[in-house]
Formats: C-alpha cells, structure tokens, sequence
C-alpha cells in the first residue's frame, strides 16, 4: 500500500528534476522577499541566477542550529504572523532554546509525509495507534497524531508517562501499533513483565514506530523478539518540522519524501558532497516550508543516502539509520571514531552493562582512548586469567570495529558516573 | 554439604587509588567479619578474595551496595611450613589430574593452612585426604 504512489515511485530522474524547479523557486522566493536569507546569499555571492542546476545548491551557505539559536524566537519567519498557526519549542541541550514556526500548508506537508510514512509501515485505517511520545512543545506527539489521523487509524493520545495505565489500555484497546522512544519502549517491556503481561499473548501489538534517539539493530532484534512486532525507524527533527519518515516494512532505512525534502551527504572532514551509497554528515533542504525555510541546514546526523529503489516499490530515497552526529567525532591518530560506533559494538557483548565512558589523552604524540565499560554482575569471575581475558575480547571486538586498538578498563557497576539529561560520555583531554 | 568446602567471597576491586580502601569501608558499613583475605591485581583491577562470618548474609548486604561478589567453594590444607605443604598438596592433586586455579595462604587464630581455588573441590578433598594431608574445616577458621 502506498498513500501517493504518483511521488513514492517516481522514477529518479523526474525526482531531481521536480526537486530542481522546485529550489529555483524556493531560493528566488526567499533572495526576493526575506531579508535574512537575502543578506545570507548576498553575504555568499550568490543570487537567483546561479542556482539553475540541482548541484548549483552547493553555491549556497549552511545553516546550522545555532543560526536558530541567534534568531530566537522569531527572527527567522519568513512569513507574516497571522500566517504562522502552530509554534514548537526545544529547550536545547546547550542553554538557548529555539522556536520553530508553522503555516497551514507546513502542517499539511508534515501530516502528509507521515501519511506516507505510516502507510509505508504497514498502517492502515484498521489500526490503533497509541502515541507515546510527548504531546506539547515536542514535535513527536502531535505530529505522528495527525499523520495517523489522515490515514484514518484510530489514535490513541497517550502521551508519555503513567506506564501501567499504558499497558492496560494497550490491552484493553487492543492497539495494533505504538509510536514512541526505543528506551520507553525498553520500560514498558520491563514492566510488562513486573505486571505478568505475557507481551505476545496478551498484546495485540504489530508496529513499534521507534525515534527521537539513536537505537540500532541489535535493539530491534531484541524488542521484535520481546514483543512480536515490527519496529520500524522514524527520522525527523523539528527543524524540519517533527517526526516525519519511517522505514517501509522491508526495514531498510527511512524513505525520504523527495517532494518535501532534498538531502545531500558531505564528507564530515573536507565538507565535499558525497555520491549516493557513502557514509557521511547529512545536509537537508526543505523544498516546501514557508514559515521557517530550511536551507542546506546541517542536521550534524551521520548516514548513507540510497537512490537505488528499495524492494517495497518505492523509488523514494532512503537514509540508513543515523550512527552517530558530526560534533561528536573524534579524530584518533588520524582515524575517525564516533562514539555511537563504540556504544553499538560495546551494547552487543553480552558481559557488558549500560554504562560506558570514553577517555582520550595524549602519551607523547600518539593519541590514546581508553573506554572504560562497567561489566554485567553475572560476568564476574574470581579468575583474574578469565577477567583478563573478557577485557582482551573487548578490546579485540573494539579494534575490529574501529580499525585503531584501544584501551578497555572494566568497572564495577555503579563505578562510572550516570547522567539525567544527555549523557556525556566522552573525555577528551587532547591539547589542539 | 562437605565440611571440608569453604565459602569463599570473590569481589571485585577497581583498581583506582582509593578503590580497596573504599571496599574495606563497605565491608566494615556492612558489618562483615574478614577472617582471611588475599588480593588478586592486574594493571586495572583487582579480586578480593574473602572468608566471612555467614558469607549468604553477607553477600546479600554488598550486592545491595552495588558491589559485585560472587560466591566460590575453596578448600584449605593445614600446614606447618609453607613450601613443604604446597610441594605435598600440589603434588597430590596433579596425580589426581585436579587443577589448582589459585592458592593463597592464611593465618587463623586456631588453625595456619594453605587456601586453594580447584576445578573439583570434592574430588581435591578425596585426593589429598588419601594424601595423607589434613583439611581445614570451614568451622575451625
Ligand atoms: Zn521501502
């Protein structure tokens, strides 16, 4: 089932053509008619007249979180405020909020690229969702609201929180699919089992609709087994409106919606424009939003793009699940290390716990890491000979992942430190 | 179970300054009795090996403590001297194809021997009783 076949199988060729008209148009909209972007692309040398190829959009700036930061609340509208009908808000991680803005049409685009993504997923007008993500300034809640409510599945606004009563009306509902972060979904499992739910006898669960924070595969193949369902990867953030592509039920990455969004992935260190099928920082346009363009943003997001057309059908490209952000690489002796790589090797031992901290220093001129990984109580052993030889696996997992050798202390857990918001797992004492 | 089969506590010790000591502090929190004790290091770690006043209650203290212990089945052989008894002891059990994993030797108030960590202790207390040597019991520590 597709929910418009006309764009979600549009061949390749039509797609780059439809997305070039439609930056012409966008970028001569915004250099005539809004003077933030105006002065940007003065500031850059470029006008109108130089975009005529799709490639042309390397001629102008990025924009990053913080141009949002700067502009708070609202020096980045495009639009007059009695246009604008919706507002989200972040509060940041690092201080200053940012406020993103809103018009019909912006809605509609956003309701409607769900509207593909949850039919992509396998949803239908029979389905019950119960939508688990926040409702409020977060994007999640009442963008996967209305996507579910077009397609015309059954929605249940449960929010965040009150976890047994979350249960219970899963239960007594019968809700076929749950949209929602992988680790509430890690707590609602939990506590299924502290209730004496038997999850596959009792659930009628058949989608976990999963995003706003990495996960990886090892967690899929662990909550699928856990539940039955079918966890499908949803990318979006609110820059580019909320929540807004999942993956099909083939499960090969979210299929992006080529119409609404055009994506370019850069080489994290020279900045140059990767071909399709190479890992790197993923760069997105918004061909269609009228309060609060987005031009060459840089969402600071690893992935891979896929042009090639994907087993369900659709010609829709496809980017690989997000494996780590840009600011957070680390250059060791002169190889790129990201941190999620070393969380999803580290999470697929078995020995090892939840926590982990990665130190870098310097000995000399040579760089060193050591990650520190607190070890499961039942992977103890009074052996030194076997504790040393846990730690050489690790070390051995480690190295083959990340092609450079490492040092792996183990810890006790409740050794390393916890943290409530984002965690900050890495320190890094180098002298640039 | 053997009289013969002591209950030896295993903990692990990070080995940051301040780590043992920090577990010694735990322990003495806990109320816990050491009456031998060997530790085991490598360059990041450490295994503090540990015989206790009522090991079960003690276990279930540290663990709530967030300390990683586990339980292990030593035995132990009286000695007079040591070189004499570990030459006497090993031998024993190599004839009987036991492994000896790791051996540490004690002082009591009662009783001086030879603590050993083997791969049957069941087995081990037959070979060396044949031996002619004489076991500690887990009473007399
Ligand atoms: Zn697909």
């Amino acid at each position: 089932m597709m929910w418009n076949p006309r764009i979600e199988t549009m061949p390749l060729d039509q797609i780059k053509e439809m997305q070039r008209v439609q930056l012409k148009k966008l970028v001569n909209n915004l250099y005539s008619f809004n003077k933030f972007y105006h002065d940007r692309m003065r500031a850059a040398n470029v006008s109108p007249l130089d975009i005529n190829t799709l490639e042309d959009i390397q001629k102008l700036p990025f924009m990053y979180k913080q141009d949002l930061r700067d502009n708070y609340p609202d020096k980045m509208f495009t639009v007059d405020k009695s246009e604008i009908v919706r507002y989200h808000m972040s509060s940041g991680t690092s201080g200053k909020p940012t406020c993103v803005a809103y018009t019909r049409n912006d809605l509609d685009y956003w309701t409607e690229a769900l509207a593909r993504s949850l039919t992509a997923a396998g949803l239908t007008a029979d389905d019950t969702l119960q939508v688990a993500y926040g409702y409020g300034l977060f994007t999640g809640g009442l963008g996967l609201h209305y996507g579910a409510e077009k397609i015309g599945a059954t929605v249940l606004p449960a929010g965040t929180g009150n976890t047994q009563r979350q249960l219970e009306m899963m239960q007594d509902l019968g809700c076929t699919a749950i949209a929602c972060t992988p680790s509430y979904l890690t707590h609602l499992i939990t506590t299924a089992k502290q209730m004496g739910i038997d999850w596959k006898r009792d659930m009628n669960l058949k989608k976990c609709i999963l995003g706003a924070e990495p996960w990886s595969e090892t967690m899929r193949a662990k909550f699928e087994a856990e539940t039955g369902a079918k966890c499908i990867d949803i990318y979006g953030t609110s820059e580019q409106a909320g929540p807004m592509f999942c993956e099909c039920e083939a499960q090969h990455g979210p299929h992006i919606c080529p119409d609404i969004m055009y994506v370019e992935i850069l080489d994290p260190e020279t900045g140059e424009v990767l071909e399709p099928g190479n890992k790197g920082e993923l760069v997105c346009t918004m061909l269609k939003k009228e309060a609060m363009p987005m031009i060459r943003y840089k969402m600071k997001d690893i992935t891979t793009l896929h042009e090639e057309p994907c087993e369900c059908g659709r010609t829709s490209p496809r980017i690989e699940r997000i494996t780590g952000r840009s600011d957070d690489m680390l250059i060791i002796r002169g190889i790129n290390v990201f941190p999620s790589q070393i969380e999803y090797t580290l999470m697929r031992i078995p020995q090892v716990g939840d926590q982990y901290m990665i130190n870098v220093s310097r000995e000399g001129d040579l760089d060193q890491m050591i990650i520190q990984v607190e070890i499961k109580p039942e992977a103890f052993s009074d052996k030194l000979e076997e504790m040393q030889m846990l730690r050489a696996f690790i070390e051995t997992e480690l190295k083959k992942y990340l092609n450079i050798a490492v040092t792996v202390e183990l810890k006790a857990p409740g050794e390393l430190p916890r943290f409530d918001g984002k965690a900050k797992r890495v320190i890094d004492t180098r002298v640039f | 179970m053997n009289a013969n089969i002591i209950t030896q506590l295993s903990i692990f010790v990070n080995n940051a300054p301040g780590s043992l000591a920090k577990t010694a502090k735990v322990l003495e929190e806990c109320g816990i009795n050491m009456k031998a004790c060997n530790l085991a290091e490598s360059t990041e770690f450490g295994i503090l090996r540990a015989i206790v006043d009522n090991p079960d209650e003690a276990i279930a203290k540290l663990q709530a403590k967030n300390i990683i212990v586990k339980k292990t089945d030593i035995i132990g052989v009286r000695i007079a001297d040591v070189p004499g008894a570990l030459f006497g002891a090993s031998q024993a059990l190599g004839v009987a194809g036991i492994n000896i994993e790791y051996g540490y030797a004690f002082t009591g108030k009662n009783v001086q021997g030879l603590f050993m960590r083997v791969d049957s202790p069941e087995k081990a207390i037959d070979a060396l009783t044949k031996a002619g040597l004489e076991l500690v019991k887990a009473a007399e520590i």
